[in-house]
């Protein structure tokens, strides 16, 4: 009989779900020891996960108030059977119009979007994949600036067979995206023989947190449309600026220039905006004709659900719902950016400086044993097993500097961030302790050794802690289960 | 700035046709949303029969849900849950989706299978199981066997972006269209000599669009089959509760249990809540597999398109009151059977059969054949848009789930009220009793050759319908000239 590695296919046994990296391993830590401020206060805290969870109080109390939305309450069932036997492709007309005017307001009116062109996907991750169904054949590639979302290499590559090629970015101009190296990152694939098809770049970026300036962004869109190749921009932290300062969607930087639209795409969720990411609600907007016509036939592999667009299309029709909810929702996390960054900065822990996300870039070069990725590893270890926050790693977003840390701020309440902050306190303090009370003819090999027996102590009492599985899943589950 | 025509700007994907909506068979479609039914506002509208969709039991649902409003996160007694539920996005799914999900998947097959629930995979629908399911089994250019007739959607599902092929196992309406294990060793000795590697078969069962279910002896016959090619077997059982009549349904599930040895990582179900339960809005679909590597890899791939939490925790709910789920079953079957037993009856006072082993699913299998002009292909399409413009019911033809037989019609009936249904007959009859005497009208006059050519061309003239843009070809007037 033919072995088991045969009888799938190359894409299933392959590694390209992405899950196989060490990065996994501050989730494993998280679902073997969660933190509870009371059952658990030792725990480690979940700072790996982009959530925007400071805002479902005005939710809440917009359902309350609204109960025809739902299509199980008293007020709204007469709709149950309509909507639960609707699978048009199309999308409810009316959750197209609301999810075109709700892009519209977190623009701030700057721009209109025609709710013809909006086309449904598994969330952002199926509408990642989507549109590089639609834009590219197998062995194509796509350029990506770093650092970038780990789960681009699962949702643009895995089963479409795109390549990926990143395009760096340094520090030293705050990691932003230069024409010199995205020329440089498309002459040598071209040189390579590989049809480089498009770029894709997210804007506000994850992870670092900063948007794109008018002049980049007019300067990718001469890039790619000299080239005659596309241009994909994932807009899914568009609402979460929370600064003065305005983003600027591609949707106003095209309305300004000189562009061939056929290759300008937008993809958009509802998960980091509006912090509903279970509700799977992915969007492609594209200005090419074709495109949103094949994406919409695609569109059946990951539909929303009728339950949930009739849900949405009610609440994010209502203007004045949508501006407060934007308003306060924003206002929030510059609240609490600033409550974190301050707390760090007590400690001489510098951040990139952002104004959008529901993270921020840190930066941790100075704590390095070694400026290498195995010294950004060992560190991150550290910070798991010890000062137990599950943080993210630079280097799982392809970034090209060691020392940078992803920590998100939004998906939990103030105390918990109190806590975080006192362990990061508490960890740089210490550490600075330690480095001043050794003799410096010792110190390396002391460093050494307190490295090791340091980390082995701590992992030891970390593995012999109590098992306590999240509430949320008995399962342990793997990181990639809850994306970005 | 000119900007430069290039062909290639999008993928091969997405300007082939593999879509499948270019096929004639979507003029039915397209003649319903220009003209559609309505017993009031447009009673003389296209009436659609080619959605096979359930709408039968939604009083009882809706009953439920008044009773139930903790089952929604959006009522008063819910919107506690609220929060959890919206950020819950863990592509293992709700714990209680699951475990709702597996019993509700024994209790449809009778309580004589349990379903694991680790093993339960969320998918985008079945259109999403089917593409997960052959991502994960087969690398592009390898083929999957399919008996015919089958669902056109199977098509695009299984192929479109995954560059798998399918090769039809032929049946035939002399054996009531039962795959034989001779068709199947001829489909697949086919692809060895093309240099095709088959990667599993598929079936559908209940049948879409046959309505039928396979019996014990096919099933076991078909899972040898398997087992000796070293292939794998899904099985889209995506109708088992619409069994409405005996015998009883079997399930995959209760084979493999049985006797027959088999190597279960070759054993895949796909299913859904789109029929059984009537919510296609819902993308309910679920890939339920033995092969622990399968369920690890698609579970990793169902990020693609997880089930809206929201609808999880609805579906959870429902799906764990048993009381309710055994009441919604029990009414369900015998919806669906006194509306089989009275559309049938309706085509058989003017002798319009179906295929008589049908048991199962929310259409019939009418067998038209003996309407054709001629036995082919051609024969079919042109009785078909007969049927769309002068009927006016959008029926689908058999040769868009590939039939081998020209004139079989698959006629959905559980997505209309009694009402709709018995207009739907009676313009049946009438077109039925319109043909016998136009026939009857015609070996009167005495004339074989030319007549009966311009009759047939005077019908199959092509005119332009009011209602389309699109030139369709049937007119069904009869304007007989005397010889």
């Amino acid at each position: 009989m033919v072995s088991g590695g045969q009888l799938l296919s190359k894409i299933a046994t392959n590694e390209g779900h992405g899950e196989n990296s060490p990065y996994f391993d501050g989730w494993k830590a998280y679902d073997r020891n969660p933190f509870h401020p009371t059952d658990n206060p030792d725990g480690v805290i979940q700072m790996g996960l982009a959530e925007n969870q400071l805002s479902f109080d005005l939710i809440r109390d917009w359902i309350k108030q609204n109960p025809e939305a739902s299509i199980c309450t008293v007020d709204g069932v007469h709709k149950f059977k309509d909507t639960a036997n609707f699978q048009d492709y199309h999308g409810l007309p009316e959750f197209r119009k609301a999810i075109a005017k709700f892009m519209g307001m977190v623009r701030g009116g700057r721009v209109t979007f025609d709710p013809d062109r909006v086309v449904m996907g598994g969330g952002a991750t199926g509408a990642n994949e989507l549109i590089m169904f639609c834009l590219a054949d197998h062995g194509d590639a796509f350029l990506v600036p770093t650092p970038y979302y780990p789960a681009f290499d699962r949702d643009l590559t895995w089963r479409t067979g795109v390549q990926i090629i990143p395009v760096d970015s340094c520090s030293s101009n705050k990691f932003q995206v230069t024409k010199n190296a995205l020329e440089a990152a498309y002459d040598r694939a071209q040189g390579a023989g590989i049809n480089v098809k498009g770029l894709i770049i997210a804007n506000p970026s994850n992870p670092l947190g900063t948007v794109l300036e008018r002049e980049t962004l007019k300067d990718l869109v001469s890039f790619i449309n000299e080239r005659n190749i596309h241009l994909v921009v994932d807009e899914i932290y568009a609402a979460t600026i929370f600064s003065s300062s305005s983003f600027i969607s591609v949707a106003e930087i095209i309305e300004e220039m000189d562009c061939n639209r056929n290759l300008i795409h937008i993809v958009y969720s509802l998960s980091k905006d509006m912090g509903l990411p279970g509700f799977r609600v992915g969007i492609v907007y594209s200005y090419n004709d074709e495109v949103v016509r094949c994406g919409r036939k695609m569109s059946s592999f990951g539909l929303v659900s009728s339950q949930t667009q009739y849900l949405l299309a009610r609440m994010l029709s209502d203007e004045e719902f949508v501006k407060n909810f934007l308003a306060e929702s924003s206002r929030r996390l510059n609240k609490r950016h600033s409550m974190f960054t301050k707390g760090l900065e007590q400690v001489r822990i510098n951040c990139l400086k952002g104004n959008a996300g529901l993270y921020v870039w840190m930066d941790l070069h100075h704590l390095l044993k070694e400026p290498t990725f195995d010294g950004e590893m060992t560190l991150w270890r550290v910070i798991i097993d010890q000062v137990r926050l599950n943080v993210s790693p630079g280097c799982s977003f392809h970034c090209k500097e060691p020392g940078w840390f992803r920590v998100c701020f939004a998906n939990m309440d103030d105390q918990t961030v109190e806590a975080a902050l006192k362990r990061i306190r508490a960890f740089v303090c210490k550490g600075k302790e330690d480095h001043q009370e050794m003799p410096t003819k010792n110190k390396q090999r002391w460093q050494r050794n307190l490295r090791l027996s340091f980390s082995a102590r701590r992992f030891e009492e970390g593995v012999k802690s109590p098992h306590v599985m999240s509430p949320h899943s008995p399962i342990p589950h793997s990181p990639l289960v809850r994306a970005k | 700035m000119v900007f430069k025509l290039n062909n290639q700007l999008l993928s091969k994907i997405a300007t082939g046709n593999g879509h499948g909506e270019d096929s004639p068979y979507f003029d039915g479609w397209k003649a319903y949303d220009e003209d559609p039914y309505h017993p009031t506002k447009n009673p003389k509208g296209v009436i659609q029969m080619g959605l096979a969709e359930n709408q039968l039991c939604f009083d009882l649902i809706q009953e439920w849900l008044k009773n139930n409003p903790k089952a929604s996160i959006c009522t008063p007694e819910g919107a506690e849950e609220f929060r959890d539920i919206a950020i819950f996005q863990d592509y293992h799914g709700l714990p209680e989706f699951r475990n709702a999900v597996a019993k509700f998947m024994a209790k449809g097959r009778g309580n004589r299978v349990t379903f694991d629930p680790d093993r339960i995979v969320m998918s985008g629908g079945a259109t999403g199981a089917h593409e997960m399911v052959a991502f994960c089994l087969a690398d592009p250019g390898e083929a999957f066997l399919v008996p015919t007739p089958y669902y056109p959607g199977f098509d695009r599902d299984l192929r479109w972006r995954t560059g798998v092929q399918l090769i039809p196992v032929e049946c035939e309406s002399s054996n009531q269209f039962k795959v034989t294990r001779k068709a199947l060793e001829d489909a697949y000795d086919t692809a060895q000599l093309d240099n095709i590697r088959v990667k599993g078969l598929l079936i559908t069962n209940p049948s879409n669009p046959l309505g039928t279910i396979l019996d014990r002896e096919t099933l076991k016959s078909i899972v040898s089959f398997v087992n000796e090619k070293n292939i794998h077997l899904v099985c889209d059982e995506i109708y088992a509760a619409t069994v409405f009549s005996q015998p009883d349904f079997v399930s995959i599930s209760e084979i493999i249990e049985e006797e027959v040895e088999c190597n279960l990582d070759l054993i895949h179900i796909v299913y859904s809540l789109s029929k059984d339960m009537g919510f296609p809005g819902f993308r309910v679909g679920i890939i339920y597999s033995y092969n622990d590597a399968v369920v690890s890899c698609a579970r990793k791939m169902s990020s693609f398109g997880l089930v809206s939490s929201q609808t999880q925790h609805l579906i959870a709910s429902m799906l764990s009151d048993d009381e309710f789920v055994e009441k919604f079953i029990m009414q369900n079957k015998k919806r669906l059977a006194t509306r089989y037993s009275s559309f049938t009856n309706g085509l058989a006072q003017v002798g319009i059969k179906c295929l008589k082993t049908s048991n199962a699913g929310l259409f019939v299998w009418m067998d038209l054949r003996r309407l054709l002009k001629e036995q082919t292909v051609e024969g079919e399409i042109a009785l078909w848009r007969v049927i769309i413009n002068n009927v006016k019911l959008n029926v689908s033809p058999g040769s868009s789930f590939r039939c081998t037989e020209p004139g079989w019609f698959r006629v959905c009936f559980a997505n209309m009220d009694d009402q709709t249904m018995e207009v739907a007959l009676s313009r049946i009859k009438t077109f039925i009793l319109k043909s016998k005497e136009a026939k009857m009208s015609v070996k009167k006059l005495c004339w074989q050759g030319s007549l009966k050519l311009s009759f047939s061309s005077r019908i199959y003239d092509e005119i332009i319908s009011p209602h389309s843009p699109i030139p369709i070809r049937l007119s069904f007037e009869p304007e007989l000239e005397p010889v």
